[in-house]
């Protein structure tokens, strides 16, 4: 290969093969590739734990589970790791590594060897909240039970054993991953975009990586913070959050708030860019109000800086403090707004293809809607006061997150795929896993609206008999999902099984950003000369 | 952005640097930003009296209004100080504006000097800004030699403007609640007082 380079800088020209390929790697198509297996497996494991709580629910009493302990260490094994190591870790570090280089006409990202490292970083913290769900937590049982927010005391002097610990740092390498990774999205797209490409003709994936970066920029050092505290507090005699020493408990809720609601916002937006190519790109028309859309994004994310303390509303704010809460809260339905209504107005009059990325982004659309209602129902104090910490949440923020966020992967995942890895996933087999998912899903989370409108908490291994109808209904839901699964690892053995090479654009007229220029797979180096962009763009 | 001619590899990575740095610098801000939120929020909580910490006063403004409330005490030990604290009294009733001496009894149950300090607040937290104390023991620490037992005094008033607040034209109680703990942060404690809590862990 080194021999046919030509004027360019031969030394970066290489192309390793084998282990080194991988390890070592600085290219942003094979690290995207990296961060996708790593979240396809750490989904697997979160999505296992998940299970064996759907059939520890299944019925009342005490099935699997010997403790409330040991299931609540599974629920925070499953909340973590879906959050840091499967949705993050696919849309910004997999499809956003894979694409935002391509679709802003630049060769590679920024800082190709920092990009290695956030992905290996990112393994080593995988590695750590493995190993504490097997050390000894709170006293007699191994794990940490205490919710992936981890609010003091109960994961200070509730859990001595070094668990917790590990997974103190588990967070500290995963965010320092995160932070890196933002730092490399940021600089690549306000310096690297190819001649012409304004940031006001920049597709709206880029806007929506953009933004998500400067959300992990902003947010990510206040969770260090605060976690840096808890692991002083456990281990060094601080009291940062214990009365006892002049601290306060509530004020690690402040910090971790102000991390965990960008972060829900950090897991959406890169989502929310997809979803906006794969209307586009199906219903052949260009996405309606592109800057209203771009500039929705940004609103998103700064408006999700103010909102934070609509996650305490129960811990004593002064009614003037719920009161702006609220409001603040409820502002943010009007961007989501502007974007559900964009969507609609794009797929309105178009000629519209039903293909496999189609029906998973209209899917994406309509879930993400039913979570949004129900966010605009909890931003109110007063309805929170009776929802606070019953399933109503947990099926609120599991229509907005594993309804939404998972179901934008997924479309992702069939929209890219050709141009990934340069063979082709039968349509049926897309759409055949979709209406698995889109039934097992909505049987699982729908039911738990009931649920927790009935007074079913939050973290509980057992239920009183007066629940156990719709928690039967919705274990049942979890299988239909886990099944749906088989359909889509049936549908990657299809396509490696048969390898149907993928045309370079196999969506048509409709698709018109810069990756459906270069051939599928791309070569190994794109855009050794810069493509130009003219004319509007969107 | 350069859009007319491409940028030479040197020009790129030196504005890329220039963008990670700026970068770098935020994170280090928000990290900063994260640990001042700390003695920041103590501040904001004695200003406002927000979380029901109540304000420490000099002297009232001298305005009595006729409305009355009544003030109840509360007191809790920590399990890991063996002490014992009980005020004087379990309520008063008190009119807004009018100064009020209220003693608390602290004993050493143990046969060890013992060094506590007590936190406190008032319920319903809103009225934190509105009690205002002239005088506490809970200010400071209080050390008691063995068996030793204390009157202590707390002066407090009620603000008068208390009765200008929308949100509280019902509230017809308050409760001032102090909960003792052993002293932390490195100063000499009894060794009667460093016991095993309730998770078998050794804590200060």
């Amino acid at each position: 290969m080194a021999s046919t380079v030509t004027a360019h800088d031969a030394h970066e020209h290489a192309h390793p093969t084998g282990w080194r390929r991988w390890v070592l790697s600085t290219n942003h198509k094979d690290i995207g590739t990296l961060y996708l297996i790593f979240a396809l497996s750490a989904g697997l494991v979160g999505g296992a734990l998940s299970i064996l709580m759907r059939i520890e629910l299944q019925s009342p009493g005490l099935q699997l589970f010997s403790n409330g302990q040991l299931f609540n260490v599974v629920v925070t094994g499953h909340g973590l790791i879906m959050v840091f190591f499967v949705v993050m870790p696919a849309l910004i570090g997999g499809f956003g590594n894979w694409f935002i280089p391509i679709m802003i006409g630049a060769p590679d990202m920024a800082f190709p060897r920092l990009n290695n490292i956030s992905f290996w970083l990112l393994v080593a913290a995988f590695s750590l909240l493995v190993i504490s769900m097997f050390v000894p937590g709170a006293p007699g049982s191994l794990g940490f039970g205490g919710g992936w927010t981890a609010y003091p005391p109960l994961s200070v002097s509730g859990h001595p054993g070094p668990s917790f610990d590990f997974g103190i740092l588990a967070l500290h390498i995963a965010g320092a991953s995160s932070i890196l990774g933002a730092i490399n999205f940021i600089t690549t797209i306000l310096n690297m975009r190819a001649p012409g490409m304004t940031l006001h003709k920049m597709p709206l994936f880029a806007w929506g990586m953009l933004v998500t970066a400067f959300l992990l920029l902003i947010s990510l050092p206040v969770l260090a913070g605060a976690i840096t505290m808890l692991l002083t507090d456990r281990n060094f005699g601080t009291t940062f959050f214990d009365p006892a020493g002049g601290g306060d408990p509530v004020l690690y809720q402040h910090l971790f708030w102000f991390f965990g609601h960008p972060e829900v916002y950090i897991m959406i937006l890169p989502a929310f860019g997809v979803i906006s190519h794969i209307v586009s790109t199906f219903s052949r028309k260009p996405i309606f109000g592109y800057l209203g859309m771009a500039y929705a994004m940004v609103a998103i994310g700064v408006v999700g800086f103010i909102v934070w303390a609509h996650h305490m509303y129960t811990v004593g704010l002064s009614l003037d403090t719920q009161r702006y809460f609220v409001f603040a809260t409820m502002v943010i339905a009007v961007p989501t707004g502007i974007k559900v209504f964009s969507w609609i107005a794009t797929m309105w009059g178009g000629s519209i293809r039903f293909t496999a990325p189609m029906v998973w982004a209209i899917g994406f659309i309509f879930l993400f809607t039913v979570g949004g209602v129900t966010g605009v129902v909890l931003a109110n104090a007063g309805i929170d006061r009776e929802l606070h910490n019953t399933y109503y949440v947990i099926a609120h923020f599991h229509y907005v997150l594993s309804l939404g966020a998972v179901f934008g992967i997924f479309a992702a995942w069939y929209y890219w795929f050709p141009k990934m890895f340069g063979y082709v996933i039968p349509d049926w087999i897309g759409r055949l896993h979709f209406w698995m998912a889109f039934i097992g899903a909505n049987v699982l989370f729908f039911p738990m609206h009931f649920l927790g409108l009935a007074g079913m908490p939050r973290h509980y291994v057992d239920y009183p008999d007066a629940f156990a109808g719709w928690h039967f209904v919705a274990s049942l839901g979890s299988y239909i999902f886990a099944l749906s699964l088989g359909v889509f690892f049936y549908g990657l053995w299809v396509a490696y099984a048969r390898k149907e090479r993928a045309a370079d654009n196999p969506w048509g007229e409709g698709a018109t950003t810069l990756e459906w220029t270069l051939s599928s797979p791309p070569p190994f180096h794109q855009f050794e000369t810069l493509p130009r962009i003219s004319g509007g763009g969107h | 952005m350069s859009e007319q001619e491409p940028q030479t590899h040197r020009e790129l990575s030196v504005r890329a640097r220039r963008t990670a740095l700026v970068c770098v610098g935020v994170v280090a801000g928000m990290l900063g930003l994260a640990f001042a939120s700390v003695p920041l929020y103590r501040l904001f909580c004695q200003v406002t009296g927000f979380a029901g910490t109540p304000v420490a006063g000099v002297k009232s403004d001298g305005s009595v209004s006729d409305r009355r409330i009544a003030v109840r005490f509360d007191a809790n030990v920590s399990p890991s100080i063996p002490w014992r604290i009980v005020p004087e009294t379990p309520v008063v009733t008190v009119r807004l504006g009018e100064t009020h001496t209220v003693f608390y009894e602290l004993t050493n149950r143990s046969d060890k000097p013992v060094t506590g300090v007590a936190t406190y607040n008032v319920q319903p937290d809103q009225v934190g800004q509105y009690f205002v104390k002239l005088d506490c023991f809970c200010f400071e620490e209080q050390t008691l030699g063995p068996g030793e037992t204390i009157i202590a005094p707390v002066v407090f008033f009620i603000d008068a403007d208390l009765d200008n607040e929308r949100d509280l034209k019902g509230l017809d109680s308050i409760t001032l609640s102090y909960t003792m703990f052993p002293v932390k942060d490195g100063k000499p404690l009894s060794s009667s007082a460093s016991i095993n809590d309730s998770a078998g862990r050794k804590r200060l």
